[in-house]
């Protein structure tokens, strides 16, 4: 290799012509962003609703008072499993199913930087989510009791005692580990090194800019939480002591290395989401995103703070004073860079020329609902009002209007953006209004009553509870269940849209700016193979 | 060296539609599956664990033939190089997190469980007289006797250390286009992770059969044998790069321009080595 080719070595390259296996083989070999992408939302949104199933038999459970429906070690199992569903296995495939369709086509890059890097951290999810949910199966022929059954934070001592669903869960975890850390390497790598000439940092797409900061922020917690579970482990079958008192451990341990890894999360959740609104408030608003650079600069200032502030999750636990006042603090301080995003998003649409299509509809229902999120996280911060609220229905509200408002309907709003350039046909716009207002009342009625059953006092993870707590179950359960079933509304528009539909044009949107714009509906398998230069 | 002045009339190189990352995750599910089963007493689970791991070896080796292959036959210009070296680049750093969790945990145990056991209300805890010392083995865990630094573990540091400059002697070689500097160096550094293994495994023997000192000896075992068992692992898969990237330079590959598994195996040497300084400092020796 002394003499290394440069142009020539072109001509050896396949990759020019459009061949790839038929049927099944081309989804487990392929190496293309594209294919892969398709493969992350197709899985996300199977996950997303098997998920959700789960959800929806707990609610049934809370329906009334009393137990109807399940035992309270199967309740255990289904919150527990429900939570790392939709986290592991929903919502980050679907931000890493667009970081694959949309971050070359927006950097004008002819593909992922690492293709089978990137196709085995897609092939790495099923056997994923099939060790975390095998359990339940397993049990059903009287091996083992069930699923992980501690709730999705795993905490010792109880996940030391807890039953082979806990080792299940373990590897899940190691494996759904390796995955997110390829897909950041790669993701990182593909930014770096595949932008197209003329594209600095500072004219990388807002997108972009927030899936870096996720990429870094997986790559420095993941391998934590790698570490907690394997503490874990040892502590379970091989005699260690580390979250054991008469070993000289502290289950309180297992509670800082998990909420080292956990905080981040949930901003490795949503910065992809606030990387992805802006560009479609700033296409149905008709004017260019409001202060790129500050919203740049406060991703970068969020994704540093997250990793500073783990301990607000556990002020009950136990913690010098200083050690509260500091968490609280620096929690509460991560909300002056979400300031300036939220005010960055509504100077955007000041004074634009508004139209209201599906994703825009999406885009400010997000902006409202997840600005309640973070309202209420501000309380949860106070370590004085924390004392009441730890561990109570009011942070189960709080964290479903970031995850479900701030998470899933951002994904939503990102399908429906891009959607009709991937398959190059227009989905429904009745059904996707139909779509959205459903979800946002029903998300409201499912979730606003549980503030007040929190603030009441209701515990999360009972499957019983007080008569007081009535009206508030009851209601909460009704919102789930209509805001379950209008989702197949969802699947079944986008299901269309992939099958059929009005032509897309290459814009799509009237307002739309951005490199993705300029290829055809849907783009070429091979696109950006010569990268256009930017100005 | 060839330099482009327009990257971006450039192809980059795209593979070809691969099956070992599919194959790869099914032998890791396997392998995670019978390691499961065996913990949990099913007599298959060791059996299903051995194939999970056959598959993945299997994997492994062909995969890396043929992005081996690929850059003999000249598919990758300096981009897709460049990729490659960040890819590592924060490959490593992702490891650096994973040791981070392991020394958090010491320093938490040190610093904060262990005194807590030992400082709290005579009224509240079940262990009056327990008081806070390191190495400790906690309130109820069996008496051991800790490694100490300067024997061993010293001498281990000494050859980790060495194994280091040699293997930087053995890059200046390839720099020199001086190949027999360049296969002396990396045979030198390869028999030295060796040494620094066995000396290792006769530390763990020693620990378990003369110390009491063992993966059950409270948090000292705990995250004494955690913290040396995972970096031994990682200098065996560093030895293991290290002897591949050695048959390659016997095969005459590489160049002085462009040698990245070279590179990218000794900055993964050299974090090991790093790691190791940590534990010497933080594990055996305060």
């Amino acid at each position: 290799m002394s003499t290394a080719p440069s142009i020539e070595h072109d001509t050896s390259h396949g990759h020019h012509t459009e061949h790839y296996q038929g049927g099944i083989m081309r989804w487990l070999t392929t190496t293309n962003h594209k294919d892969i992408g398709t493969m992350y939302m197709t899985f996300a949104l199977i996950m997303f609703f098997i998920g959700g199933a789960m959800i929806l038999a707990v609610r049934a459970e809370l329906f009334q008072p009393g137990l109807q429906l399940m035992q309270p070690e199967f309740f255990n199992q289904l919150i527990g499993v429900h939570a790392l569903v939709m986290i592991f296995a929903a919502l980050m495939p679907a931000a890493t199913g667009f970081a694959n369709w949309q971050i070359p086509l927006m950097i004008g890059a002819p593909d992922m930087a690492l293709p089978r890097i990137n196709n085995w951290g897609f092939w790495l999810l099923p056997p994923a989510a099939t060790l975390l949910t095998l359990p339940f199966i397993l049990a059903l022929f009287g091996i083992g009791d069930g699923a992980v059954n501690t709730g999705w934070t795993l905490y010792a001592p109880l996940s030391v005692q807890g039953g082979m669903g806990v080792d299940f869960a373990i590897f899940s975890i190691h494996i759904l580990g390796v995955s997110s850390i390829l897909g950041s390497i790669n993701i990182i790598v593909t930014i770096f090194n595949l932008r197209a000439p003329g594209m600095t940092m500072m004219k990388l797409p807002l997108f972009a800019w927030g899936w870096l900061i996720t990429a870094f922020l997986l790559i420095a917690t993941i391998p934590v939480l790698a570490g907690a579970v394997t503490m874990l482990l040892t502590d379970r079958h091989f005699g260690t002591s580390f979250f054991n008192a008469a070993g000289g451990g502290d289950p309180i341990l297992f509670q800082h290395l998990f909420w080292f890894f956990g905080h981040p999360e949930v901003y490795i959740l949503l910065l992809p989401i606030w990387g992805l609104i802006p560009h479609v408030l700033g296409t149905f608003s008709r004017k260019p995103i409001y202060g790129y650079k500050a919203q740049v600069y406060s991703f970068v200032a969020i994704g540093v703070l997250s990793v500073v502030v783990w301990a607000h999750h556990f002020f009950t636990a136990g913690m010098p004073v200083p050690a509260l006042l500091y968490f609280m603090y620096s929690t509460m301080f991560i909300s002056l860079p979400l300031a300036v995003l939220f005010f960055c998003w509504v100077a955007t649409m000041w004074r634009g020329a508004m139209s209201f299509e599906t994703p825009m509809l999406f885009a400010q229902g997000f902006i409202v609902l997840f600005g309640l999120a973070g309202l209420t996280g501000l309380v949860l911060a106070d370590v004085a009002a924390d004392a009441q609220y730890h561990h109570s229905y009011f942070v189960v509200a709080h964290f479903h209007y970031a995850l479900f408002a701030g998470g899933i309907m951002g994904v939503m709003t990102g399908v429906y953006y891009w959607l009709p350039k991937w398959t190059g046909h227009m989905f429904s716009e009745t059904l996707g209004k139909w779509h959205f207002w459903l979800t946002v009342i029903s998300f409201n009625l499912t979730f606003m009553p549980q503030f007040f059953l929190g603030l009441a006092g209701m515990p999360r993870r009972i499957p019983d509870y007080a008569l007081q707590f009535v009206e508030f179950n009851a209601i909460s359960t009704v919102g789930a269940f209509i805001l379950g079933f209008s989702q197949l509304i969802f699947a079944y528009n986008v299901w269309k849209c992939v099958k059929g539909g009005t032509r897309a044009t290459d814009k799509v949107w009237e307002g739309a700016e951005g490199l993705e714009w300029d290829l055809s509906s849907p783009p070429p398998h091979h696109s950006w193979e010569v990268q256009p230069v930017i100005k | 060296m060839t330099t482009h002045t327009s990257p971006h009339l450039q192809h980059y190189f795209v593979p070809q539609p691969s099956p070992y990352p599919f194959i790869l995750s099914g032998g890791m599910f396997t392998l995670a599956l019978g390691f499961i089963l065996s913990m949990n007493a099913f007599a298959a689970g060791s059996w299903i664990m051995l194939a999970g791991a056959a598959v993945i070896v299997f994997v492994v080796y062909n995969w890396f033939g043929k992005v081996i292959g690929e850059n003999q036959s000249g598919s990758y210009s300096e981009w897709e190089d460049k990729s490659f070296r960040y890819g590592m680049i924060w490959f490593i750093a992702s490891e650096v997190a994973f040791f981070a969790a392991f020394f958090g945990a010491l320093f938490y145990v040190r610093n904060i469980s262990v005194p807590a056991l030992a400082g709290m209300d005579p009224a509240f805890t079940l262990w009056k007289d327990f008081t806070a010392a390191w190495p400790s083995a906690g309130p109820k865990g069996p008496a051991f006797t800790p490694m100490g630094a300067w024997g061993i573990p010293a001498l281990n540091t000494a050859i980790l250390l060495t194994s280091g400059a040699t293997l930087t002697w053995a890059h200046w070689g390839m720099l020199k286009n001086n190949r027999s500097q360049l296969n002396l160096g990396l045979l030198l550094t390869i028999v030295l992770g060796v040494v620094f293994l066995g000396f290792q495994a006769y530390e763990y023997y020693h620990a378990y059969t003369e110390l009491g000192l063992t993966l059950g000896a409270g948090v000292y075992g705990a995250t004494f044998f955690m913290l040396t068992g995972f970096h031994g692992f990682h200098v065996t898969l560093g030895a293991i790069m290290l002897m591949v990237v050695y048959g390659r330079c016997l095969r005459g590959h590489f160049s002085v321009e462009r040698h990245f598994a070279f590179e990218g195996v000794a900055w993964y040497w050299h974090f090991v080595d790093v790691v190791w300084l940590g534990l010497f400092i933080l594990v055996y020796w305060l």
